[in-house]
């Protein structure tokens, strides 16, 4: 069947079981809309490029599928750069598809023309120019498989508008991937393998580091087998956060600079971290020199790049998580750590003041307060996508989750403006599940102008701003280590209610806290989107915290505030 | 210095990535040299990396991470024959020549070019051998001087030879949004 390239990747696309595709038209790109309009696939109309590749990496992150955007060439290309590093050093299956200049003028500097595969190559998983309208389905195929497959990550194809307009035969068959032979290293050598196994069975004080590997590789019920078998407490990543019910005993919380006090501490005298699917990033280590000296390190990790790159392990696992933790089940010698967990839970002890609706009102409404509601009152089950900085942080500290995939935000690359687009590919990926934005007044700001595609897409979430008036986690910096010198983070923001009516969305505006529960109760009862601008004190921080690059002991800890009547010293 | 083998997709671009990949991983290419191999569709390359074991593997573990290497491998610790060749354009005159070709017979190297003021010497050898007769050329004058880079090969028995099977057939059915 002869079709032209634009079609042809059209017809790929649904074969894939592609159904959205989040993209902005323009020049170089025209003839695949052309196809996309006959075509049984739903194209959303974001407002910007960058919202679409955030779009996209929602979906992926929500669905365990591979999202896709789509852009004209020149600044629709250059405008998916940020979505991409995100996408990226999150490890999410985004396929980006840009239009690019006729073959016959690459080169030229023509008008719109960029060498976006150049720009996206430290950024992406792989890249690939196509400029044959025969070569679009392979293409397509092998970007999917190249996205989805292994740890996941962005391909970015670039077809030149005159592969899109040429005719070829389609053979959806004849167009299987035929991507270059790999070297099969074999997973993991059995010294290796005995190695952990002794370890895990000679521990005394184990604990697991739990990441998003875990989600990638779909091995939840596999880890839960696990951590039962050999009773291990388990210490979270931001990313990691739902791969583990946040209900379970065994959960401890998050680590890291803003991790739970006792999760930091556990970390520190635990004889034995097995990390799972996870990296070591800084943000969770602190000073690697202080770094849970006590204890011996196993890592569980399908990316052999990331092998003692920042902490030297005893023994390395390499391969798919699932497959691993399975492999290992066998020789679990079940074990009871009671004494180590009731120590745990010791070091827990004064600083378990996490249920802040406890405390008496005091008429100041805290981010804490409004997280704490929303988690209530969904019950734990709504899909949160947060963006970077306090409120995030609150999220994860204050939104217990029980489900894998149900908290989606920016951890590695800490992208500013991702939380609205991504709740929109996340309501596309779960269109019957609640989802919430969480994000502060900063952050919104970045990327507002999505709130028109929610109204032309007819979708309904929950936006939650958590209004401090100040770029919050940099004020907290600035609070901390800079002598309370505030330079360009006190933020002058629009009436978002009053935004929110302009582009046809309801919008409230809280400012007490005995407001909060009925406006979030209201909010859900909608079969629209609702946007509510929390207004929280302006100059409360993030605690515990490691400043960057101390030791993961060395936290610095809510004073006694009178604002805060459980305030808790070390 | 750390020495690695790679087989590469022998196709545009991918010169790009690898230096790429290095750049990004801050580690500083001593010598980087690229050709064909007998199979036409794929090309060797052996790099030479100011790194210490643990950057050199983290730069072997993220070229194989790269669609278009098959194979990575840091070599440095095995038995090698490397080789770098080079031309060295030196000046000549008719009283130190006959000096001169003494010094290249000792060197083992040979003299392509012949003019009135210069000559060129070919050399190849280890490094250590060219670095040598540089040394010894220099007060002469060296007026120009093109290497190669290393090219590094595994000693005896000890193959490393690119992956050539085909893609296994579950490629065709992964990654596809279907459940």
């Amino acid at each position: 069947m002869k079709l032209t390239g634009a079609e042809i990747l059209c017809e790929s696309l649904t074969r894939l079981g592609v159904r959205e595709i989040f993209g902005y038209p323009g020049g170089a790109i025209l003839p695949v809309y052309d196809a996309l309009g006959k075509s049984k696939l739903h194209h959303v109309l974001v407002r910007h490029e960058q919202g679409a590749t955030h779009m996209a990496d929602g979906y992926a992150r929500a669905s365990g599928g591979v999202g896709v955007a789509m852009a004209t060439s020149g600044p629709g290309a250059t405008n998916m750069v940020t979505g991409i590093a995100t996408a990226m050093l999150d490890s999410s299956p985004v396929v980006c598809i840009t239009g690019q200049v006729s073959s016959k003028v690459l080169g030229s500097d023509a008008f719109q023309e960029i060498d976006i595969t150049g720009i996206t190559m430290p950024i992406t998983k792989h890249n690939v120019v196509v400029s044959r309208a025969e070569d679009i389905a392979r293409t397509i195929r092998e970007a999917f498989v190249i996205a989805s497959s292994g740890r996941p990550g962005p391909v970015l194809v670039d077809i030149t508008k005159d592969a899109q307009q040429a005719s070829a035969e389609f053979d959806w068959e004849a167009s299987a991937p035929q991507l270059p032979p790999k070297r099969q290293r074999s997973n993991h050598d059995p010294a290796e393998f005995d190695r952990a196994v002794e370890l895990l069975n000679s521990a005394k004080r184990p604990l697991i580091l739990a990441g998003h590997g875990i989600m990638v590789s779909g091995a939840m019920r596999a880890f839960e087998q696990f951590v039962r078998a050999g009773s291990y407490p388990v210490a979270m990543t931001l990313l990691g956060i739902g791969c583990f019910p946040a209900s379970d005993p065994l959960n401890l919380g998050m680590m890291g600079m803003h991790g739970e006090a006792w999760v930091n501490n556990a970390i520190q005298e635990a004889d034995l971290l097995i990390a799972v699917g996870m990296r070591f990033d800084d943000r969770v280590t602190g000073d690697l020199r202080t770094y849970a000296k006590a204890a011996r390190k196993i890592h569980i990790e399908i990316d052999r790049a990331e092998i003692n790159k920042n902490v030297k392990v005893d023994a390395a696992l390499v391969g798919d998580a699932r497959e691993v933790l399975e492999k290992l089940m066998p020789y679990i010698v079940t074990r009871d750590h009671g004494a180590w967990i009731r120590h745990i839970a010791e070091l827990k002890g004064d600083s378990a003041v996490r249920d802040i609706q406890s405390l008496p009102d005091t008429g100041h409404l805290y981010a804490a307060h409004v997280i704490n509601d929303i988690w209530k009152e969904t019950h734990g089950e709504a899909i949160v996508v947060t963006d970077v900085g306090q409120h995030q942080m609150w999220e994860a500290q204050y939104y217990h989750h029980n489900r894998p995939r149900t908290l989606i935000t920016s951890g590695g690359l800490g992208t500013m403006g991702f939380a609205l687009p991504a709740a929109i590919g996340a309501k596309f990926a779960k269109p019957d599940a609640e989802v919430w934005v969480v994000v502060g007044d900063g952050g919104f700001q970045m990327t507002m102008s999505e709130l028109a595609t929610i109204v032309q897409e007819k979708i309904n979430i929950k936006i939650a701003i958590i209004n401090n008036g100040f770029l919050g986690m940099v004020r907290q910096w600035q609070e901390f280590f800079y002598d309370k010198r505030y330079v360009a983070t006190p933020l002058v923001a629009p009436d978002f209610a009053a935004l929110a009516n302009a582009f046809g969305i309801r919008g409230e505006r809280i400012t007490k806290r005995a407001e909060v529960v009925p406006v979030i109760r209201s909010a859900r009862e909608s079969a629209e989107t609702v946007l509510i601008d929390f207004r929280v004190e302006q100059e409360d921080s993030v605690y515990p915290m490691v400043a960057a690059g101390a030791s993961l002991s060395d936290m610095i800890r809510r004073p006694n505030s009178p604002l805060v009547e459980t305030a808790t010293e070390p | 210095m750390q020495t690695l083998v790679a087989y590469v997709e022998n196709k545009p671009g991918v010169l790009n990535r690898v230096s790429s990949l290095a750049r990004r991983l801050a580690i500083n290419i001593d010598s980087l040299t690229v050709g064909p191999t007998e199979n036409e569709e794929i090309a060797r390359m052996t790099i030479v990396a100011h790194t210490d074991e643990k950057g050199a593997h983290r730069l072997e573990a993220s070229l194989e991470k790269l669609v278009d290497v098959r194979l990575a491998e840091n070599i440095s610790d095995r038995a090698l024959l490397e080789r770098d060749l080079a031309l060295i354009k030196v000046s000549a005159d008719q009283q130190n020549r006959p000096h001169l070709m003494e010094l290249i017979k000792v060197f083992r190297a040979r003299v392509v070019d012949v003019a009135p003021e210069s000559l060129i010497i070919e050399v190849s050898g280890a490094v250590e051998k060219i670095d040598g007769l540089l040394e010894v050329l220099r007060p002469f004058g060296v007026l120009e001087m093109a290497r190669s880079g290393r090219i590094s090969m595994t000693r005896g028995g000890d193959l490393l030879r690119p992956p050539v099977t085909a893609p296994s057939s579950e490629l065709a059915s992964a990654g596809t949004n279907l459940k």
